[in-house]
């Protein structure tokens, strides 16, 4: 079992025709993904990957002829908010976007505008989903991780790639991967993830990997507290980062002396969680 | 990015919120030029992007023109909490009857900007939260709806603002609304907001902080970026696409993604050690950003170490192997550096590195425990 994606998940690309768009459609393919539609306005009527995959000019054409269900956008950030817009219009129920950079305040008309619409946006400016020997989305190296029953969820890219491949290492296999992203504005929090790993049959055990900035990692140590049956074992990164700058993330800052590590770990730690040193010491506290 | 007071206030007048007058000048003989045309009585700011500038002695009200410029000649060229003074702001001096604070953020937890006020304006907003909470008034605004009217009406009303100034500071809060959606702003701050003694709603102060992600959007904005608020390697690093960030310590970090790049800063002081910069390459590892990055790290003198850590995942570890290589070529380092390849074609460019004489190591906590030995080593610590 998994959450968000599985073998079932019908992708549309937006941007598929882009440096980015193409190379990660092919990445998609090979590892198995259906990806089914791509959309680049002007382009409608091309194929791509030898013939494989249609393009339409609009998201809405691409969901009606193919019943595409999930879109993942590879588009730059001026154009992004739009091809947000135009996913949620469409039909689809799930959109990834991987695009790093998009205004905070577009993203919160945008995140506004989504939730009113009941669509689910994962990112922006994050690595996508991973649900191993099944489907991804986004942009995570499929092979750094084996089917299993641990739930990842992270703020990062590279990082969580670590931790995957820390797993794997340890013959651990992971459930479903999500990266929400590093932005401080963005469609799924850690809360919603944990909600669904712990409903799902699949996950027995969670991964939390947060950063310093805002109260993301505080709310989900509520949460934890209060609904999670399932053991969650965490890191947080930032530690040494100094106050007031942003740590390559938009999202990552602590501000006002708030979104510190140290407040999250101690948070984390009165949930119940374990929090991990450093990412290779997950495993062990997985019993791996 | 911040802007300087003179600026956002030149902003905020575009918006109609009144300001009070007076210009921009870097040297003394202008200020008491500007100090003339206002009549004499004025006050000199000191134009510097930290907060404090009263306490240091750099805002300084004027009786006269002269001494205005006297004045001037202390301030200009003064160094405030290590940045140096080169412009003031003239402004006449006003009769204030009463401070307020206004401003408006971006709410990250409600995902919606707030506005804030508070009666208590002209001192540290912080320091008020945290002192008396009851005082600090937040009423988070619709982003698809924009600022209403009822709800700056309720702002008055909860500030106690007596009833002949509501209509002027309804005008004032939706400029301010304005000025931060039409410039992307993360923050814009009216602190104070006073009512003067001839009944007028006047921006005293004003501060603004604009979305770095959208200055594509906002050239005029972003040319009016200081640089003596950055490190002059922040500078170079972001020309070439590089993330960094000067620290204290002596190991220099080399890694690809934000989250990893702390997460490594993080290990390097488990193990003793203290990271010297954070430093994120981004995706891609081309020998030209890597030289970049190198130059970078080791224009900083307390550096004993370069750790590299690099988790190949899209981008190949043989690849990133080459690009370090040639990287070393052109730069030719002089300190011990520590790599970690990980992911696709790791054991090849891991190969191609030992036989360069790099320090090689499989995992994040064995590349940590051999930076920081490197590094004593290195410095005899």
């Amino acid at each position: 079992m998994s959450i968000l994606i599985n073998r079932n998940t019908r992708v549309i690309v937006q941007g598929i025709t882009g440096n980015e768009g193409l190379f990660h459609t092919t990445q998609m393919v090979l590892y198995g993904t259906e990806v089914v539609a791509g959309v680049t306005p002007g382009k409608g009527g091309d194929w791509v990957l030898e013939g494989k995959i249609p393009v339409f000019d609009t998201v809405k054409q691409g969901v009606d002829v193919t019943g595409a269900n999930t879109s993942v956008i590879f588009v730059p950030a001026r154009f992004a908010p739009d091809a947000i817009y135009e996913a949620a219009d469409s039909g689809v129920s799930l959109v990834f976007c991987i695009t790093e950079g998009i205004p905070v305040q577009d993203m919160m008309r945008v995140r506004e505008y989504l939730d009113q619409k009941g669509v689910r946006l994962v990112g922006p400016n994050c690595p996508g989903a991973l649900t191993p020997g099944e489907s991804k989305v986004g942009i995570i190296p499929g092979n750094i991780a084996i089917p299993g029953s641990v739930g990842v969820v992270s703020r990062s890219g590279t990082l969580t790639y670590e931790v995957l491949y820390a797993l794997k290492q340890h013959n651990l296999g992971a459930s479903t991967c999500v990266g929400i992203g590093g932005d401080p504005v963005n469609g799924t929090n850690f809360i919603d993830v944990l909600g669904l790993f712990e409903a799902d049959p699949g996950t027995n055990s969670v991964v939390l990997i947060g950063e310093i900035g805002g109260s993301d990692e505080e709310r989900a140590a509520e949460f934890i507290a209060r609904y999670m049956t399932k053991p969650v074992v965490s890191f947080i990164a930032g530690q040494t980062a100094p106050a007031g700058k942003r740590m390559g993330h938009a999202g990552a800052i602590i501000e006002g002396g708030a979104g510190t590590a140290a407040d999250k770990i101690k948070a984390l730690t009165n949930a119940g969680v374990q929090v991990a040193r450093h990412p290779e010491e997950i495993p062990g506290l997985l019993g791996g | 990015m911040n802007l300087h007071e003179y600026q956002s206030k030149q902003i905020f007048a575009r918006y109609g919120i009144p300001i009070p007058r007076g210009r921009v000048a870097s040297n003394s003989d202008e200020v008491k030029q500007i100090a003339e045309e206002l009549g004499g009585r004025v006050v000199v700011k000191s134009q510097v992007l930290v907060g404090g500038r009263g306490k240091a002695g750099g805002i300084r009200l004027a009786k006269t023109a002269e001494e205005a410029q006297e004045l001037a000649n202390k301030i200009l060229g003064m160094e405030i909490k290590g940045l140096p003074v080169r412009r003031v702001l003239v402004d006449e001096a006003v009769g204030i009857e009463k401070e307020i604070y206004l401003g408006i953020t971006n709410d990250r937890a409600s995902r919606k900007p707030v506005m804030i006020a508070s009666a208590e304006g002209g001192v540290d907003i912080e320091e008020v939260a945290a002192r008396s909470p009851d005082r600090i008034i937040r009423l988070h605004i619709d982003p698809l709806l924009g600022l209403r009217e009822y709800q700056s009406r309720d702002i008055a009303v909860a500030i106690d603002l007596p009833k002949e100034y509501w209509r002027q500071f309804m005008a004032v809060a939706d400029g301010l609304w304005q000025v931060y959606q039409d410039n992307d702003a993360t923050l814009v701050e009216i602190n104070p907001l006073v009512i003067t003694k001839d009944k007028r709603l006047v921006a005293l102060d004003g501060k603004m902080v604009i979305d770095d992600n959208a200055l594509f959007r906002r050239p005029d904005i972003a040319e009016k970026r200081d640089l003596d608020v950055e490190a002059p390697e922040e500078i170079t690093a972001r020309k070439y696409g590089l993330s960094y960030i000067k620290l204290d310590g002596q190991i220099g970090c080399m890694v690809n993604g934000a989250g990893l790049a702390m997460a490594t800063m993080d290990i390097i002081k488990l193990y003793g050690g203290q990271p010297a910069n954070f430093l994120d390459i981004g995706g891609g590892a081309g020998a030209e950003k890597v030289a970049a990055a190198f130059r970078i790290i080791l224009s900083d003198p307390n550096v004993c170490a370069v750790l590299i850590n690099i988790f190949g995942g899209i981008t190949r570890g043989d690849e990133v192997a080459r690009g370090i290589l040639a990287a070393i070529q052109e730069v030719k380092p002089t300190v011990p550096m520590v790599v970690r390849l990980v992911g696709t074609n790791a054991e090849e460019g891991r190969r191609l590195l030992a036989d360069a004489n790099m320090i090689t190591a499989e995992t994040l906590a064995e590349a940590a425990e051999k930076s920081v030995t490197a590094a004593k080593e290195r410095c005899n610590q």
